[in-house]
C-alpha cells in the first residue's frame, strides 16, 4: 500500500471478495468508532493477518488505532512468531504479548495430561482483556471453521468471565451492529466471520500478502500421531512407537505446535494452494486440530468457557 | 485421513472451486419441524459442498442417535444443528451460516429456526437475505408460525420469497394435495402483498427437486430450488438502466483525518498532512467524483473531489462499497452524518410511524424512553404509542396499547433530534432501524419506518437536540 495513488475505473458489480472486503472494513470501522479500547488478537496465522491487512486498508493513509494482542501458549512455530514481530513492525502498531508459559510458571495454570496448550490460553487472554480495560476484542475466527462457530454473531457480547452463551444471543440486524454493553461486559468482533478458507487464500493471492513460510509445502521431519503429520519439536517430540520420515508437507492453520497437524502438500505458491484449497475433501480443522477431535462439541465448550 | 492433493490436477470436485463469483444470500424460514435444516444439509450435500470429514463426523452421530431406525440414514439437519442443545431437542435454536458455491455463484445460507420463542433469530437471519426460502410441511399446511415469519419477510421486503412445499414423499408426490398448499399459500402471500412467490414441491429428506428435478413429481414442471436460487437477482445489483435504483447515501462512520501521521511513502507524506476523508460504506445507490452532495445534519452541500479506497482512488463508488469521500468544502462533520446524492434527502422530522418486530422478552412498556440506530446515528426516542398489533390469524391489524415477545406492531415514535428519515419502501438501509434499551444496552426490537412525521421547520434548530455517544 505505499504505492502512489492510482486511477481506476469500476463496473457496477462487486466481485465476492470484494463484497467480503467491504463487509469487515465496514464492521471493522464501526467496532473502532463505537468502542473505546478496541484489540486485535494477532498471532501471525493467515485469517489474523488478513484482518489486520483489512485493518489497515479502513484506516489509511492514517495508521491502525488499535494495538495487537497475542497469547502465546509457548508452543508457537519459532518462524511463526519471528513473522509476527516483523509484521507488527511493518505496520507499526504496538503488540502484547500475554504467555501461557508465565501462568504454568507460578502455578495459576497446570499443563494438561495431554500436554494441549489451546485450552489454556483463555485465562491469560481474559486477564489481558482486563489489564488492558479492552472493550472490543477483534478476532480473525470465520463461520466456516467449525460447527459452534457457524452460530456466532459477527459481533458477540461476552460477560465478565468471556463466556459465550449460544442459546441467548443478541438479535444481529441489517449490518446495524448494536455493541452496547455494561461494565464488565466485552465485546468480541469477527470481521471475517463470512469468508471461507478459499475466499482467505483468494484474498492472500489477490492482495499480494505475506504469510509465514510454513503455509507453503516445505520439507520437515514428520510422525503420523492421530491421522496427521506432527512436527518433531521440542515440545512434541516422537514417541518410541512412533517414525519420524522427512516429507513434504504445509500448514493449514497454525496454532499451538502441540496440537496442530501438518498436511501432505506440493503447493509451493500461494496460487497453489488456492488450487489446492478449491479441491480440498476435508475441512481445514479436520485436517490440522488435535484440540477439536476431543469431543463433538469441543470448540462449542471452550468457546462458552471465553476462548475465541 | 490423509489429505494428498496434487495441485496440478483437475478433479470432479472443481464444483468446490468456482471461479470467483457473485455472492448471494439466502435464509430458510417456516414452522418448528418442517424441515429446513434437513433442506439445507441436503442442498449442501447434493451440490457436493460437504466435505469427507464433516460427512463423516455426522454419519456417526446420526448412528448414535438411532435416526432412520435399523436402516440408518443420516440426519441432514446435523449439518446445521451444531450445539449441544440444538442435537439433544432436535430443533435449530440459533441461525447457522453456512458457505457454498457452484459453478454459476457463491452463496451463504442462514439456516433459521422455526420455535416461536426464537423468532428473533430468524429476523436476525431474515435482514441480510436476498432470498428467503419458506418451508411448510405439505401435511400440515400453513401453520400460525409460517404466517409470523411470512409476515416478517413481507415487512422487510426479502427481494426473492421461495416457498418450498416439504415432506412430499409422505404424501406420496400427490399432485392434489400439492396443489392445496400452494393455493392456500398464494392466497397469503397475495394478502401480504409479497409480489411474486415461487412454490416448489420438495422432499428434504429424499431430495426431490432439491438439486435435481425429480421424476416423482412430473406434474411440476419448474426448476429445482438450486436452480432457482443461482438464477434470482441479488439486492445491490442495480436495475436494467444501470443506475442505481435507490438514491445514494452514505452514513459516515468516522472521519479519516491522519494529521501527518500517515502510512504512504515519506516523500508523499506532505501531501497527506491536511487530509481528511468520511469514511463509510454506501448503503445505497452511486456517486462520483465531481458530483454534489447534502449532507446532514447541517443541510450542507459540496462537491465530491475524490474517493479513497486504501491508496486506490475510484472515479465511481457504489453499494456496498466501503470507501472514504473526500469533499471540496470543510463542512462539519462527524460520525452519524450522513451524505446523499443532492436534494435526495426527505426533510427532517422528530416523529415517525414504524412497523416494529419486538425481540425481547420484556414487553414494551407504555411511553418507553428508549435508544434508536439508524445507520451510524444514536438518538435517544420515544415510543409514544402503540397503534396497532399484526393479529397473525386474520392478518389483519388489530388494536393494541403494548407489544410484546414476537408481536409485529405499529407505533408512533418521538425522536430527541431532527433526522432525515426515510420509508423503507423507499431506502431500506437508510429506512430500517434498531430499537435498544438505553441501560442495559439490548436489542429490543428491529423497526421499519412506514411514514416519517411533519418535517420540522427549516431554521428551528435542526441537528439541535440530544445525540447520544456510543
Ligand atoms: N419424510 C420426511 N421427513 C422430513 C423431511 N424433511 C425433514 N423431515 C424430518 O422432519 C423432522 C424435522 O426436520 P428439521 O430439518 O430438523 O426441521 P426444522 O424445520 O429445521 O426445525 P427447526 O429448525 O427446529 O424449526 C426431522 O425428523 C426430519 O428428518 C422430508 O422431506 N420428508
Ligand atoms: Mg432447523
Amino acid at each position: 500500500m505505499r504505492a502512489p495513488p492510482m486511477t481506476i475505473a469500476t463496473s457496477h458489480r462487486l466481485s465476492e471478495l470484494d463484497v467480503l472486503e467491504s463487509e469487515a472494513i465496514h464492521i471493522i470501522r464501526e467496532v473502532v468508532a463505537e468502542f473505546e479500547r478496541p484489540v486485535l488478537l494477532f498471532s501471525g496465522g493467515k485469517d489474523s493477518v488478513v484482518v489486520l491487512h483489512l485493518a489497515a486498508k479502513a484506516f489509511w493513509p492514517g495508521k491502525i488505532p488499535f494495538s495487537l494482542l497475542h497469547v502465546d501458549t509457548g508452543h508457537n512455530f519459532p518462524e511463526v512468531l519471528e513473522f509476527r514481530d516483523k509484521t507488527v513492525a511493518a505496520h507499526g502498531v504496538r503488540l502484547t504479548v500475554a504467555k501461557v508459559e508465565d501462568y504454568i510458571a507460578d502455578g495459576r495454570l497446570a499443563e494438561r495430561a495431554d500436554g494441549t496448550r489451546n485450552p489454556l490460553q483463555t485465562l491469560p487472554l481474559l486477564d489481558a482483556i482486563a489489564a488492558g480495560r479492552h472493550d472490543a476484542v477483534f478476532g480473525g475466527a470465520r463461520r466456516d471453521e467449525d460447527k459452534a462457530r457457524a452460530k456466532e454473531r459477527i459481533l458477540s457480547l461476552r460477560d465478565e468471565f468471556g463466556q459465550w452463551d449460544p442459546r441467548n444471543q443478541r438479535p444481529e440486524l441489517w449490518n446495524l451492529y448494536n455493541g452496547r454493553h455494561t461494565v464488565g461486559q466485552h465485546v468480541r468482533a469477527f470481521p471475517i466471520s463470512n469468508w471461507t478458507e478459499l475466499n482467505v487464500w483468494r484474498y492472500i493471492e489477490r492482495e499480494n500478502i505475506e504469510l509465514p513460510p510454513l503455509y507453503y509445502a516445505h520439507e520437515r521431519e514428520v510422525y503420523r500421531r492421530d491421522d496427521m503429520w506432527r512436527a518433531v519439536s521440542p515440545v512434541s517430540p516422537a514417541r518410541a512407537d512412533e517414525t519420524i520420515e522427512l516429507r513434504t508437507v504445509r500448514y493449514r492453520t497454525v496454532g499451538d505446535m502441540s496440537c496442530t497437524g501438518a498436511v501432505d502438500s506440493a503447493a509451493v505458491s500461494v496460487s497453489d494452494v488456492v488450487r489446492e484449497v478449491g479441491v480440498s475433501t476435508i475441512t481445514e480443522r479436520g485436517a490440522t486440530r488435535a484440540d477439536d477431535r476431543i469431543s463433538e462439541a469441543a470448540m462449542e465448550d471452550r468457546k462458552k468457557e471465553g476462548y475465541f | 485421513m490423509t489429505l494428498t492433493i496434487d495441485p496440478q490436477a483437475s478433479t470432479e470436485n472443481d464444483i468446490v472451486a468456482a471461479p470467483e463469483g457473485t455472492l448471494f444470500r439466502f435464509a430458510t424460514a417456516g414452522s418448528v419441524d418442517d424441515g429446513k435444516s434437513t433442506l439445507v444439509g441436503r442442498l449442501l450435500h447434493d451440490s457436493k459442498a460437504i466435505l469427507a470429514d464433516q460427512l463423516e463426523a455426522v454419519t456417526r452421530t446420526s448412528t448414535e442417535r438411532g435416526f432412520g431406525g435399523e436402516s440408518g440414514g443420516i440426519d441432514f439437519a446435523l449439518l446445521t444443528d451444531g450445539l449441544r442443545a440444538e442435537r439433544e431437542q432436535g430443533i435449530t435454536i440459533d441461525v447457522a451460516y453456512r458457505y457454498f458455491a457452484t459453478p454459476a455463484r457463491s452463496f451463504i445460507l442462514a439456516d433459521c429456526p422455526g420455535h416461536v420463542q426464537y423468532t428473533r433469530n430468524m429476523v436476525t437471519g431474515a435482514t441480510t437475505a436476498d432470498a428467503v426460502i419458506m418451508l411448510i410441511d405439505a401435511r400440515k399446511g400453513v401453520l400460525e408460525q409460517t404466517r409470523r415469519h411470512l409476515s416478517v419477510v413481507a415487512l422487510l421486503r426479502v427481494p426473492h420469497v421461495i416457498v418450498a412445499v416439504n415432506k412430499i414423499d409422505l404424501l406420496d408426490y400427490d399432485e392434489a394435495a400439492y396443489r392445496e398448499v400452494e393455493a392456500s399459500v398464494r392466497l397469503i402471500t397475495a394478502e401480504l402483498g409479497i409480489p411474486e412467490v415461487l412454490v416448489i414441491p420438495v422432499s428434504a429428506l429424499v431430495g426431490d427437486n432439491v438439486v435435481d428435478r425429480s421424476e416423482r413429481t412430473p406434474w411440476y414442471a419448474g426448476p429445482s430450488l438450486l436452480e432457482l436460487l443461482e438464477t434470482l437477482s441479488v439486492i445491490d445489483d442495480l436495475d436494467a438502466s444501470g443506475r442505481a435504483s435507490e438514491a445514494f447515501r452514505l452514513p459516515v462512520q468516522l472521519v479519516l483525518r491522519p494529521q501527518g501521521s500517515v502510512v504512504v511513502a515519506p516523500e508523499l507524506a506532505d501531501s497527506y498532512r491536511d487530509y481528511r476523508a468520511y469514511a463509510g460504506q454506501v448503503a445505497s445507490g452511486s456517486i462520483k467524483v465531481g458530483d454534489t452532495v447534502s449532507v446532514e445534519p447541517g443541510g450542507g452541500t459540496s462537491t465530491v473531489t475524490g474517493i479513497d479506497f486504501a491508496g486506490v482512488s475510484l472515479d465511481e463508488a457504489f453499494a456496498p462499497q466501503s470507501v472514504a469521500l473526500q469533499l471540496a468544502d470543510n463542512l462539519d462533520i462527524a460520525r452519524g452524518a450522513i451524505i446523499a446524492a443532492l436534494d435526495t434527502l426527505p426533510p427532517l422530522t422528530r416523529t415517525l410511524e414504524a412497523d416494529l418486530f419486538w425481540l425481547d422478552p420484556r414487553p414494551l412498556a407504555p411511553s418507553a424512553r428508549v435508544l434508536v440506530k439508524f445507520g451510524t446515528t444514536v438518538v435517544q426516542a420515544l415510543i409514544s404509542e402503540v397503534t396497532g398489533r399484526l393479529d397473525l390469524t386474520t392478518l389483519g391489524v388489530e388494536p393494541a396499547t403494548n407489544l410484546a415477545v414476537n408481536d409485529i406492531g405499529q407505533a408512533s415514535i418521538r425522536l430527541s433530534r431532527d433526522l432525515p428519515v426515510e420509508r423503507y419502501v423507499q431506502n431500506r438501509r437508510s429506512g430500517a432501524f434498531l430499537v435498544i434499551h438505553p441501560q442495559d444496552g439490548a436489542t429490543l426490537a428491529a423497526g421499519i419506518v412506514t411514514a416519517p412525521g411533519e418535517p420540522t421547520r427549516a431554521g428551528d434548530g435542526s441537528g439541535a437536540g440530544s445525540d447520544v455517544s456510543p
